[in-house]
């Protein structure tokens, strides 16, 4: 009836879990009844839950990718304490079996659910705002694609306290992961997680790029989109192109798992080898799913708060795109030592070194864009400085392991984690960071505050260096990745400063939090009127902040490239403002529970399916199967906002 | 040449760029957005074909495609797929005329067809898996069962997608929403034969040269 299901499946002898998921529990328990004692819960399942509006589901994104920051960090903060403790004859506080699966969640969460979920929330909330269209080409598939990610997270974090994650990496490398060496659950719901929140990805991407081709408003040619447009398309091209490869892989690893194929086995002619080139011609297009959007965070942030259009934008579009066409050309770096011809190592060395040249240029227009400009340190533009610094050495790094002669002493060494973290946050996450700080305003109508948003930076920046820079050294000295312990001493120190790094970065997170509380408290003193708190120069800013459900009353028409940014200086109406007295009605998209109740079933799918409960599983398919159908005989798509209404919402702001 | 005598003055309109036309309607977004799942669907098929093609000599002492194909069987499977494209085809025709009888009669053609062609599909699984040759046996058949039975599973749920169709049809008629969705299920149909004739000349013509 239950599959492999039993009280077994309990960790009671792991204290860990077990108390991190009683926490979370009481929580969440905690917040359900904050939300009965104040009455919320009708307005959470009208205006946030059914909701198909792209700035409401973007905000969503963005929460999730912060909590599970939190879960993602916990985890890295137990490997750091772990390798600090377990040299020589201390064996540390956490058994191999167990590390092995923090260091995987760790990896498959702040790549899946933080920097993935981030950025999509990011581009979901600005770039319709910023090509002036009312909402994303297809809202429900929308709020689908946001709770299908939300129920890859739930079946990850069930991993908690129901079984057990996988131990084999943040990618699962067979034959490791096949059925012969991982009996347990915990590969079958990394698979399954990862299957369910990536078809929400992959919709996510299609609905973006249809977007961004389809629905400009008028005038805005592709040579007027602001940049930060430009890297959504590219990321979103990319997602299109690269996640069907993912999902091809993890089925094929699924079917050796559940049906005895031999796609990667050891036996009967599988090819192991076959599964690293495929997972990373989708990895490695990944790095530039999440990189490029955060490159367009910081041409806006930079331009914006130097006061300067972007220096060389064709150049800058022209290099994203550039970087879109190449990230599919070097995904063999990933394994020089897999034992191809010396011709094939080249090729990919050198690929992957010319890819840096786009990403350079990059990095001098925004040096040319800050040259002379009146700059202002608000805290965007300093996570943009700490990018600028800390990624060009992220960047050099990667160059070096570019050359295959190199990358054989350095494969698989914590020089290798130091690189990628390197990249990873000094890219994404400060750009994540850099975003959150900018278009907060525009969200919730009130900025952040200064002063902790400054504390929050010093301590990412600070404790990054503290954390990483060890590492590099270490994997010079030999040290391997993913170790629970290691007999060489003279590691130990490098150790406990990467630790003081790690624990500098809870630091900053915690002030995170403070930022957010102080800011919401001290709101009224620092409500946004305008619109535009940053005197910013593409269209997102010449809405109220925060927009009203429709973006734009009327229709805008753009005549020039930082279109607002000139009616603003030229002192002329602002574009898409409603034509009062009589404002006209406006049509928008209705909300619709069929994200919320399709991600439902999708997780009982996968839980059925990790469970081998394979009644639930067909239950959960017809379940879908349903929900859809009952869409499709939906009659009624849109609710009409009066004109009235409208009008109201503006005279009410001008009376505010 | 007069005409422009008797008009020295003339003006020049630049045509807006298509570019800055504004947003288009929904028919084409809809449309476009199919047009972006079915590449990615596509690309999902080449992952599928690209492990096909590494592990198709990998046979692990079993049989190989000549040994299992039967050509003939395989070429009447082909023919009833690209004629319920023909069908699929003559349903988009019936739909523009807005004619009910004769699309549910080129829908009910194609459901045939597609049923056909999986009752082909199936009896050659049936038969691999009952000699011993089934996806267990080989790396290479690994590759076969999948290719083919990931094209298979899209053939089935362009099935059923048609039979909800035809549903809608007759419960809300031609609106321009149920027409949108035939659009983009002829879309769909179309997809998948080409995918079949990659999987025709890769898989079955590929056994044998």
């Amino acid at each position: 009836m239950l599959g492999k299901l039993d009280w077994s499946a309990i960790p009671t002898d792991q204290p860990i879990p077990l108390v991190a998921a009683g926490i979370v529990a009481l929580m969440m328990l905690g917040v359900a009844v904050i939300i009965t004692r104040k009455g919320w819960w009708t307005i959470l399942w009208h205006d946030w839950i059914t909701s198909v509006d792209h700035k409401k589901i973007g905000v969503m994104y963005v929460l999730l990718a912060l909590v599970m920051l939190v879960r993602g960090f916990v985890d890295a903060l137990m490997m750091r304490s772990q390798q600090a403790i377990a040299a020589g004859n201390h064996a540390g506080f956490l058994p191999p079996e167990h590390y092995n699966q923090i260091f995987s969640a760790h990896g498959t969460i702040m790549i899946f659910f933080v920097a993935m979920t981030f950025m999509v929330g990011l581009m979901n909330f600005v770039v319709p705002l910023q090509i002036g269209a009312r909402d994303v080409a297809f809202p429900i598939l929308n709020s689908v694609s946001f709770w299908l990610t939300a129920a890859g997270v739930l079946l990850l974090n069930l991993s908690l306290v129901i079984g057990e994650f996988s131990r084999t990496g943040w990618l699962a490398y067979p034959p490791l992961s096949e059925l012969a060496y991982s009996p347990q659950v915990g590969v079958d719901y990394y698979l399954w997680s990862l299957q369910i929140s990536g078809v929400g990805t992959l919709l996510s991407g299609i609905n973006l790029t249809a977007t961004i081709l389809k629905l400009r408003t008028k005038g805005m040619g592709y040579m007027r989109m602001p940049i930060f447009c430009w890297t959504a398309l590219a990321s979103n091209l990319l997602i299109i192109a690269a996640f069907p490869i993912l999902t091809a892989t993890f089925a094929m690893l699924l079917l050796d798992r559940y049906l005895g194929f031999h796609f990667f086995t050891n036996d009967f002619g599988g090819n192991a080898m076959m599964y690293i080139n495929l997972i990373w011609a989708w990895g490695h297009p990944e790095v530039y799913i999440l990189i490029l959007p955060a490159f367009g965070v910081f041409s806006e942030v930079i331009s914006t708060f130097s006061g300067k259009p972007l220096f060389g934008y064709r150049s800058m579009a022209a290099a994203t795109m550039a970087i879109c066409v190449l990230s599919f050309m070097v995904w063999l770096h990933h394994f020089f030592t897999m034992g191809a011809s010396a011709d094939v190592n080249g090729f990919f060395g050198v690929m992957t070194m010319i890819i840096a040249v786009p990403t350079g240029v990059k990095i001098f227009n925004w040096l040319f864009t800050l040259y002379g400009g009146t700059v202002r340190f608000s805290v965007p533009l300093m996570w943009a400085l700490g990018f600028m610094v800390t990624f060009v050495i992220g960047g050099m790094t990667g160059v070096l392991l570019a050359i295959p002669p190199v990358d054989f002493i350095t494969h698989n060494s914590l020089f290798l984690v130091a690189h990628f973290h390197n990249v990873i946050i000094g890219g994404v996450l400060f750009g994540a960071f850099a975003g959150y700080n900018y278009w907060f305003p525009k969200a919730f109508g009130f900025t952040l505050d200064e002063r902790w948003g400054r504390a929050v930076f010093w301590c990412w920046l600070t404790g990054f260096y503290l954390a990483f820079m060890p590492l590099y050294l270490l994997g010079l000295m030999g040290a391997t990745r993913r170790m629970q312990h290691y007999a060489d001493t003279s590691w130990q120190p490098l150790m406990w400063v990467a630790l003081a790094g790690a624990l500098c970065i809870c630091a900053g997170i915690v002030c995170t939090v403070i930022q957010l509380v102080v800011s919401i408290r001290t709101r009224e003193q620092r409500r946004d009127r305008t619109g535009d708190p940053w005197d910013g120069r593409a269209l997102e800013w010449s809405t109220p902040s925060p927009p009203p459900e429709w973006n734009f009353a009327t229709p805008v028409q753009v005549m020039a490239p930082d279109h607002f940014w000139r009616t603003k200086h030229d002192h002329l109406p602002l574009p898409g403002g409603p034509d009062l007295p009589a404002a006209s009605s406006i049509a928008m998209p209705r909300p619709s529970a069929t994200g919320f109740f399709v991600a439902f079933f999708a997780v009982g799918l996968g839980f059925g399916m990790v469970w081998h409960i394979w009644w639930m599983a067909i239950a959960a398919l017809l379940g879908i199967v349903a929900v859809v159908l009952a869409l499709a005989w939906r009659t009624v798509d849109d609710t009409v906002v009066a004109g009235a209404d409208v009008a109201a919402f503006y005279a009410g702001r001008e009376t505010a | 040449m007069s005409a422009v005598m008797e008009d020295p003055v003339q003006t020049v309109t630049v045509p807006v760029p298509r570019s800055e036309r504004g947003p288009l309607p929904t028919r084409v977004v809809v449309t476009y957005g199919m047009w972006l799942f079915l590449l990615s669907d596509i690309v999902m098929f080449a992952a599928f074909f690209a492990a096909f093609v590494v592990l198709r000599d990998h046979t692990a002492g079993g049989p190989d495609g000549r040994a299992l194909f039967d050509r003939d069987q395989v070429l009447l499977e082909t023919a009833c797929l690209l004629f319920s494209s023909f069908s699929c085809a003559m349903l988009g025709l019936a739909v523009e005329y807005r004619s009910k009888l004769a699309s549910y009669a080129s829908a009910v053609i194609t459901l045939i067809l597609g049923a056909a062609f999986m009752a082909f599909e199936l009896t050659e699984f049936a038969q691999m898996i009952a000699d011993g040759a089934g996806p267990d046996r080989s790396a290479f058949l690994s590759g076969f069962f999948a290719l083919v039975g990931l094209h298979g599973v899209h053939v089935v749920a362009g099935m059923f997608w048609l039979v909800v169709m035809l549903a809608q049809v007759a419960t809300l008629g031609f609106s321009q929403k149920v027409v949108r969705r035939l659009l983009c299920f002829s879309l769909f149909w179309h997809a998948l034969d080409i995918v079949w004739v990659g999987v025709f000349t890769v898989v079955y013509l590929g056994a044998f040269t």
